[in-house]
């Protein structure tokens, strides 16, 4: 019997492979600079957005003083963890929302052939370098909300502050690929995706005190949308959760973002695994 | 427009667009319109299941609103105006109208301007703002089937609503709905068309994405803000047309001669949009001409 050999596609060092994703980023940016008037266009016009969510926070606030038992202050933190958590998880994953396209038109074959991961790939791609602007402002928001929202600091409020967007950041991350998979199985799914995902940035941005019925209840504990923003921002200010959840909650954020990231992997794997390639 | 001159047919010093024929037959041209709308709303029909995900969203983004503003409303019921059933009726129509309306993601105008293919369009002897809108007509009467009715059906049985009271709100809200779709489309038409001067639409589409989002009263009604604000938004810009008049007559927030006078504003920015959108046009013409000569 013959010495087995080594298949011919064997994987690279783990260098080249670093080198390789080092390669299409750096392709990117160099293809979006390029045209810099679009990429300062695209730049003004990804933060206008986040911009217009602060507005609407304060036009709201302009007409009543409190929000599901909530003021303005308190709301805000809300809108920062939510907008710097959404934002940033959107410039890093967002563009998996892209996954459509790419499984219609055949893209996502080539992509599968690559001796890459085809995660990493779809992100490196096409890295939306004009959403730094967007994140940039996110993070500024909750800098702002919690400076003054009057947070009575402890060492555990300090390391809650710290870890709460990088909790939300995961999940909304977790959030973008698995709403993303769905287009494996529905390739017209069209903005499907952008309900849980947008309008999961919508519902965090809010108490959830304001939402009510199955609606809060899907939401807040069934996709845990609740530990992104809300439940934070109750331990952060010390504020006993009007929906009866103990004090500990608050700190579960990342707890949940690691299930949610899991949940995510495996929608993605058992996805990938179910492709069929659109056959065009 | 160069390719015509390269075929050598002579066409060159013609004006790109067919002039107007001299005998006009109103009947013909009525005919003409009614194909093309036909068309638009058979070629968007074919989207089905892209209507379903996106009835899907809009309920979903109803929910969200509707739950936000009845928060805003808050134990004393009412907000600038508005009482809860009222809110909810401008939420969940609101949502249903979103499509028909169509703000964002039209760029069928400045796809073929980049692509060169709008030459074919100004040789069809119609005029292409009218064949344009009329393709946009049939386009909103297939979502006012797939995307207006889910919504408007769904809300209702979680959330108590306004129906209309005076019979005279019903046609006025028609009419005003009928004024919104063709003045968004006038203003989708204005942005696409800066592709004729520019290289690049992308800066017209945000800065368009982000107003008539913000001042069509999709994210908040707009008399939240202050009264000389909404005064000068509604009369000075083309937006609160769009969205927030058709949902002010629906949910009967002033006596029916406002409504009328609201209703008049809309025609008021539509006529100036739909001028506006010829002028461009005869104006993008004479460049395009230039450009490839």
């Amino acid at each position: 019997m013959l010495p087995r050999q080594r298949p011919p596609g064997r994987p690279r060092p783990p260098s080249g492979r670093l080198a390789a994703y080092w390669a299409l980023l750096g392709a990117q940016a160099r293809s979006q600079a390029a045209y810099r008037t679009s990429f300062v266009v695209d730049l003004v016009g990804n933060v206008g957005a986040t911009v217009l969510d602060v507005i609407t926070v304060l036009v709201i606030f302009g007409v009543t003083r409190e929000l599901g038992g909530f003021t303005f202050r308190e709301t805000l933190l809300m809108v920062g963890l939510s907008a710097c958590a959404f934002a940033i998880a959107d410039l890093l994953v967002g563009n998996v929302e892209r996954l459509p396209r790419y499984v219609r038109t055949g893209l996502f074959d080539a992509v599968l052939l690559r001796p890459l991961g085809a995660l990493p790939q779809l992100l490196l791609m096409d890295l939306p370098l004009r959403k730094l602007s967007r994140a940039v402002f996110g993070l500024a928001v909750l800098v702002v909300a919690v400076g003054s929202a009057g947070i009575d600091w402890t060492p555990g409020r300090v390391a809650l502050v710290l870890i709460a967007p990088l909790a939300g950041v995961v999940f909304f991350g977790s959030v973008f690929v698995a709403t993303a998979t769905v287009s494996f199985y529905w390739t017209e799914s069209g903005e499907l995706a952008n309900s849980i995902t947008y309008g999961g940035k919508d519902f965090t941005s809010y108490p959830v005190t304001v939402f009510d019925g199955w609606f809060r209840a899907a939401f807040a504990y069934g996709m845990g949308f609740a530990f992104v923003s809300y439940q934070p921002a109750l331990a952060l200010l010390g504020r006993a959760d009007p929906l009866g959840l103990p004090a500990w909650a608050g700190w579960a954020a990342p707890a949940v973002a690691l299930v949610a990231a899991a949940l995510a992997a495996t929608a993605w794997r058992v996805g990938v695994r179910h492709y069929r390639s659109t056959g065009s | 427009m160069a390719w015509l001159r390269k075929e050598g047919n002579g066409v060159g010093s013609v004006t790109a667009t067919v002039a107007p024929p001299t005998a006009s037959n109103v009947i013909l041209w009525f005919r003409t319109f009614g194909a093309i709308a036909g068309s638009g709303f058979r070629r968007y029909a074919t989207y089905r299941q892209a209507a379903v995900a996106g009835a899907v969203t809009n309920t979903v983004f109803g929910f969200l609103r509707c739950y936000l503003l009845l928060a805003v409303a808050g134990a004393a019921g009412s907000v600038a105006g508005y009482d809860r059933a009222q809110l909810a009726t401008f939420v969940w129509a609101g949502q249903g109208l979103l499509a028909v309306i169509l703000f964002w993601g039209w760029t069928d105008l400045a796809d073929r301007i980049r692509t060169g293919e709008v030459a074919s369009d100004l040789l069809r002897p119609v005029h292409p703002v009218t064949s344009y809108l009329a393709t946009d007509l049939g386009r909103a009467g297939w979502a006012g089937v797939s995307r207006l009715l889910p919504p408007v059906l769904v809300g209702p049985l979680f959330f108590d609503v306004h129906l209309p009271a005076r019979w005279q709100t019903v046609p006025l809200f028609v009419a005003s709905v009928l004024l919104a779709v063709v003045l968004s489309f006038g203003c989708r038409y204005l942005v696409n068309a800066t592709a004729y001067w520019l290289e690049d639409v992308r800066g017209p589409q945000i800065l368009w994405t982000l107003a008539s989002g913000a001042f069509a009263g999709l994210y908040f009604p707009l008399p939240f803000l202050p009264d000389a604000l909404y005064l000068a938004l509604q009369f000075g810009t083309p937006f609160p047309s769009l969205l927030q008049i058709p949902l002010d007559v629906l949910v009967e927030r002033d006596s029916t001669a406002t409504q009328v006078g609201l209703v008049a504003v809309q025609a008021g920015w539509t006529v100036a949009a739909l001028a506006l959108c010829r002028l461009v046009q005869r104006r993008a013409e004479r460049r395009l001409v230039v450009q490839g000569g």
